[in-house]
């Protein structure tokens, strides 16, 4: 990365100082130890436009819809982007480590105690109705996610086909993605009189 | 040497094709986890469902799947190439976005990912309970849980693990009957 490539930071931070890296860390160190349960994003944005400040909530939407473009966890890339809008590469790497480390470290504990009774029948008996209730608890969220998509004829055949593909066909990842995105990006082309 | 790198470009190629999220990419991880590494759907279903536990991004739970391949190092190793061919990528388009402004053609790029990125999420759905849901207990769990996410704002956590409580108790009552 070439540094002469970093564009000039926008003069608008709206509260005066930016954070330091320090303070970029454990702001989202926090967020990523206290947000139980998903919506992750939702503590994201209380931390960056309400508690300290950092982005306004035209930055935030703009860094928020970039996230939901680009691959990745929304999470995840939304701390990259905010710590790199505050203090550049450092501070992205700082805000994406602070807010993974708890829930690696929360994984990796629970994971190898689990690792090490995987074939003990109590605790098999107490994950079997973990699984079934998480099984329930991804369908509401893709339900939720994604009630806009069930109720449009051109977003629903999308829906459906890129499942049928993966599920059902059988194909791949990668191969389900090339032949489904060229063909729904065609669809949602820009409109020539809207630009 | 040569499974290790196996398993960095696995996890390096599924951090880019997560569309919309972790969950899009739960299919697809799981069946490359099942034939090349030998992990069961059970031991799969069972770790994601410790990834819902977790603070933070689920998708976290990918390290234990590392741990369990190749110890520490295969952890990091999946940590990082999860995590960051995706975060590096979103790092250089958000500067790259910084300087030309938004366009209609991100937004026509978003449009067109959100289908498939839902329809993702149901093979996703379909993968988990396909090895979750064995039977008309874990079925009926299953159910309830859907059904109280979606209609109380109650935490999944306490829904997840109230109703892992409860199936394990009804299954330990029924094997004493």
């Amino acid at each position: 990365m070439k540094s002469d490539q970093i564009p000039p930071q926008t003069p608008s931070l709206p509260q005066g100082q930016p954070p330091s890296l320090w303070e970029l860390f454990i702001e989202f160190l926090i967020i990523g130890a206290v947000s139980f349960g998903g919506g992750i994003v939702a503590y994201q944005k209380i931390l960056l436009t309400e508690k300290r400040k950092w982005l306004n909530d035209d930055e935030f939407m703009a860094a928020l819809a970039i996230s939901q473009t680009m691959p990745g966890l929304n999470a995840v890339n939304l701390a990259v982007l905010a710590g790199d809008r505050l203090r550049g590469a450092p501070g992205a790497i700082a805000a994406a480590i602070g807010l993974l480390i708890p829930g690696c470290t929360f994984v990796l504990v629970v994971g190898l105690i689990y690792l090490k009774n995987a074939n003990h029948p109590d605790a098999n008996m107490i994950l079997a109705g973990v699984a079934a209730a998480a099984t329930g608890l991804l369908a509401a969220i893709t339900y939720r996610l994604g009630r806009r998509q069930f109720v449009e004829i051109k977003r629903l055949a999308i829906l459906i086909a890129t499942f049928v593909l993966m599920s059902i066909v059988n194909w791949s990842l990668p191969v389900v993605l090339l032949i489904m995105a060229p063909i729904a990006i065609y669809l949602f082309r820009p409109k020539p009189n809207q630009d | 040497m040569l499974s290790l790198i196996h398993l960095v470009l696995t996890f390096g190629m599924l951090s880019l094709l997560a569309v919309g999220g972790g969950t899009a990419v739960l299919h697809e991880m799981q069946e490359v986890l099942q034939s090349s590494y030998q992990i069961t759907a059970e031991m799969f279903v069972h770790v994601y469902s410790v990834g819902q536990l977790a603070p933070g991004p689920n998708m976290t739970m990918v390290i234990v799947f590392g741990y369990q391949i190749a110890g520490a190092l295969g952890a990091a190793l999946v940590g990082f190439s999860f995590f960051l061919p995706s975060s590096f990528l979103c790092f250089w388009i958000g500067r790259v976005w910084n300087k030309i402004g938004d366009t209609p053609w991100r937004r026509a790029v978003q449009n067109a990912l959100e289908p498939i990125s839902i329809g993702l999420m149901c093979s996703g759905v379909f993968a988990v309970g396909k090895a979750a849901l064995s039977g008309p207990l874990t079925i009926l769990l299953a159910v309830v849980s859907l059904v109280i996410i979606l209609f109380s704002r109650t935490n999944p956590v306490y829904v997840i693990l109230g109703l892992g409580g409860a199936g394990a108790a009804v299954n330990y009552w029924l094997s004493l009957s």
